[in-house]
């Protein structure tokens, strides 16, 4: 909470995680994500607030994700959602206006929020890297990349010339580009072989997890398939975990165990990527899912999602959803959906409130939904509370 | 007046025999490098397509494959090296005068790639279009204009216009400026139109509806677009043909189904089994194949693909094969398509 500047608006609202409205429904995240003891990053009730000139806004609302080790966690969206925000949070690279007003950020056991630059040096490249979206302007254009994984080395206390220069081969031969581009500098790489020695650079020390912000999609099909596939083969070779950012929700299709979809800064459904694409619980996840045109099979005319990305400085009585959905009910202008848990998935939609599609109702989730009914109360309090704050 | 415009897409041209827009070998090369070391880049070569009446044509390729430089060049933003441009069977290079020059503009406007650039933020959405009309259809009164205006912004969803014309382009979401784009080249009674990845700056979820929104122009306005996209989903979505290219040159080029359904050239069977289908099962299939961009910097002949084709024989080592026809209205570049056997490079 350090993080956090004493004038900020808002900040008051947020004393700490323990006092949020709906942290039930984070420990039931926990539940779910939770399965072994191996989870390595454990984010909860993640708040991440913008100070606009006209007030706040809240690009990153409570979100609650678990990574154990060794896995591929997508994360989709549209621009706007709160999906770069989020990874910016967890890796603590925030700046300017954006600042984590609440929740926790838990890696390895050790909290990231409110470490010094010099504690976070420490866990960075060695513990936890990450991709950018754009690797020209990740490298610097005027060192090699090999003096570039130098740095890198260097600042982690790898001092023998020997040793760095085996490494940065070993790690460039991986990724599948010979090491004689050591001496190569940024403009003499094609976009594929640049991401590829992002990717090269944050494997230097074999960190435990990897974030990467849309590492492909500067790239076209042919070089952002066989990323991916590489991706994934060290992934499973070398054991790291992965947090993959991504607006194509086709891309992460094969590759993620578990996927998040998000829309206007809260998670929307999150669950195994293979139950997520063939039976998709919330409208907007099978809008996605059909907003794309197939390649084989037969041609179906798709409609995509009417009306435009969510606002975020705007004030949302209900659903964040509702003014694009196809299924929206009278309900869902007014009362906020919470997380609701349905066949070992979260999906945030009144249309599962009572279990799957309203069907099938126990007294459990009688119970959880009166319990939610409340929360989100207190919630929608809190939310216009923190809005009209000047 | 305005009416009858909507209603009449302009008349099929009295010469049917000459296609709407054609290319004939056309080139463009860049000179790079400085007088010590000059070298050639090869961006357009000798590509010869054309577009119908009342067709969208996908030209679809990899970033560095020419496409958007062919684009360029029909939109008179570069001059062609070598090679014709005919557009109803005149020749570009013999439009001289201001008046031919600004007919072709609006015959064939263009819609960019970046709808957050491409429209000026400090005058109201309106402003665009009504300095177009004034441009181009200056017989109009400015009620006129004003009517034409709202009737292109209802053609392509933006309703009501009369409040969406008033708005500044910050108030529109990229889909939504995007559609301004193409109703600013609607305006102008256009017969084709170049859209340069129109969609691909746009999120998915709104993608589709700007699809639609270009099968509907070509179905209800009966214009024509070009459209040139990297994501060849989107192209079998929304086209009628066809066209790849690889290193400034036509690989392949047919009826989208066609192509799609029965790839000819190694390059298009590499495109379509890179293409990540949520729908499909997970397969094994171009890992070989890392994306390396073609070398088109004083190129040898040969075929620009032999480097990265897991079925070159000698001589592609040496002839650049030629476009031919292998099925009807289905050609492709490729010798050992050409010489008959079947080819199976990539699935």
């Amino acid at each position: 909470m350090s993080s956090v500047p004493a004038d900020f608006p808002g900040s008051t609202a947020f004393p700490g995680s323990t006092a949020f409205p709906g942290s039930t429904v984070a420990s039931r995240a926990a539940d779910l994500a939770a399965t072994d003891s191996a989870v390595m990053l454990e984010v909860r009730d993640l708040t991440v607030t913008y100070a606009m000139e006209h007030g706040t806004v809240t690009a990153v609302d409570q979100v609650s994700l678990d990574v154990d080790s060794g896995e591929f966690v997508g994360i989709v969206g549209e621009s706007g959602c709160g999906k770069s925000t989020l990874l910016f949070a967890i890796a603590q690279l925030l700046g300017g206006p954006a600042a984590i007003t609440g929740g926790s950020v838990r890696f390895k056991g050790r909290s990231l929020v409110g470490l010094t630059d010099k504690q976070l040096a420490a866990v960075r490249w060695k513990d936890l890297s990450v991709v950018m979206q754009s690797a020209m302007n990740a490298l610097n254009p005027v060192k090699s990349i090999g003096s570039q994984f130098k740095d890198a080395m260097r600042a982690h206390g790898v001092r023998s010339p020997q040793e760095i220069a085996e490494r940065s081969a070993e790690v460039l031969k991986m990724v599948g580009i010979d090491p004689t581009h050591l001496n190569s500098y940024p403009h003499q790489l094609s976009g594929g072989m640049r991401q590829r020695s992002m990717i090269a650079m944050a494997m230097l020390f074999t960190p435990d997890l990897i974030i990467m912000d849309e590492p492909t999609s500067a790239l076209d099909v042919v070089a952002q398939r066989s990323l991916m596939v590489q991706i994934k083969e060290l992934q499973q070779q070398l054991g790291f975990a992965v947090i993959f950012v991504t607006h194509d929700m086709s891309l992460v299709s094969h590759f993620s165990d578990r996927l998040m979809v998000m829309y206007a800064g809260q998670v929307a459904e999150l669950g195994r990527t293979r139950d997520v694409f063939d039976d998709p619980l919330h409208p907007y996840s099978r809008g996605l899912l059909e907003a794309f045109p197939s390649i084989r099979g037969p041609k179906i005319r798709l409609t995509g999602i009417p009306g435009s990305p969510p606002d975020l400085s705007l004030e949302y009585h209900g659903c964040r959803f509702a003014p694009r959905c196809p299924r929206v009910m009278e309900r869902c202008q007014t009362t906020p959906p919470e997380l609701y848990r349905v066949d070992g998935r979260l999906v945030r939609c009144l249309l599962h409130e009572h279990g799957r599609d309203s069907a099938g109702i126990d007294s459990a989730g009688i119970d959880s939904a009166a319990n939610d009914t409340a929360e989100s109360e207190t919630k929608a309090e809190t939310d216009q509370d923190v809005r009209s704050e000047p | 007046m305005t009416e009858q415009a909507a209603a009449s897409p302009g008349p099929v041209t009295a010469d049917t025999a000459e296609p709407l827009l054609r290319t004939d070998a056309l080139s463009k090369h860049f000179k790079i490098g400085n007088t010590l070391s000059r070298r050639t880049l090869h961006a357009v070569d000798d590509v010869s397509l054309t577009i119908g009446e009342r067709q969208i044509v996908a030209l679809a390729g990899e970033s560095g494959s020419g496409k958007s430089t062919i684009a360029r060049l029909l939109a008179r933003i570069y001059k062609p090296t070598s090679g014709e441009i005919y557009f109803l069977g005149k020749p570009l290079s013999r439009m001289h005068s201001r008046p031919d020059r600004l007919k072709y503009a609006s015959e064939a406007p263009m819609v960019f790639q970046d709808p957050f650039a491409s429209i000026n933020p400090v005058f109201r959405i309106s402003h665009g279009v009504l300095r177009a009309l004034k441009l181009h259809r200056p017989e109009l009164s400015e009620q006129e204009r004003y009517a034409e205006a709202r009737r292109v912004f209802e053609v392509v969803g933006l309703v009501p216009a009369d409040q969406a014309l008033q708005r500044y382009p910050h108030e529109l979401s990229g889909g939504q400026r995007q559609r301004v784009g193409f109703a600013q080249a609607l305006a102008m009674r256009p017969r084709l139109i170049i859209a340069d990845e129109p969609v691909s700056m746009l999120d998915v979820s709104i993608r589709i509806g700007l699809l639609n929104l270009m099968a509907q122009l070509r179905d209800e306005q009966g214009v024509s677009i070009l459209y040139i996209t990297h994501d060849i989903a989107s192209a079998r979505y929304v086209a009628d043909r066809l066209i790849v290219m690889y290193a400034g040159q036509i690989a392949e080029a047919g009826p989208v189904e066609e192509v799609l359904a029965n790839p000819r050239h190694p390059y298009t069977q590499l495109l379509v089994s890179a293409v990540p289908d949520p729908r499909a099962q997970p397969h094994v299939g171009a890992e070989t194949d890392r994306g390396e961009p073609p070398k088109v910097i004083d190129p040898t002949p040969g075929c620009r693909f032999r480097w990265r084709c897991p079925l070159a024989i000698d001589i592609c080592q040496t002839v650049t094969p030629e476009l031919t026809q292998l099925a009807p209205d289905h050609d492709a570049a490729c010798h050992v398509a050409q010489s008959g056997a079947e080819v199976r490079a990539f699935s």
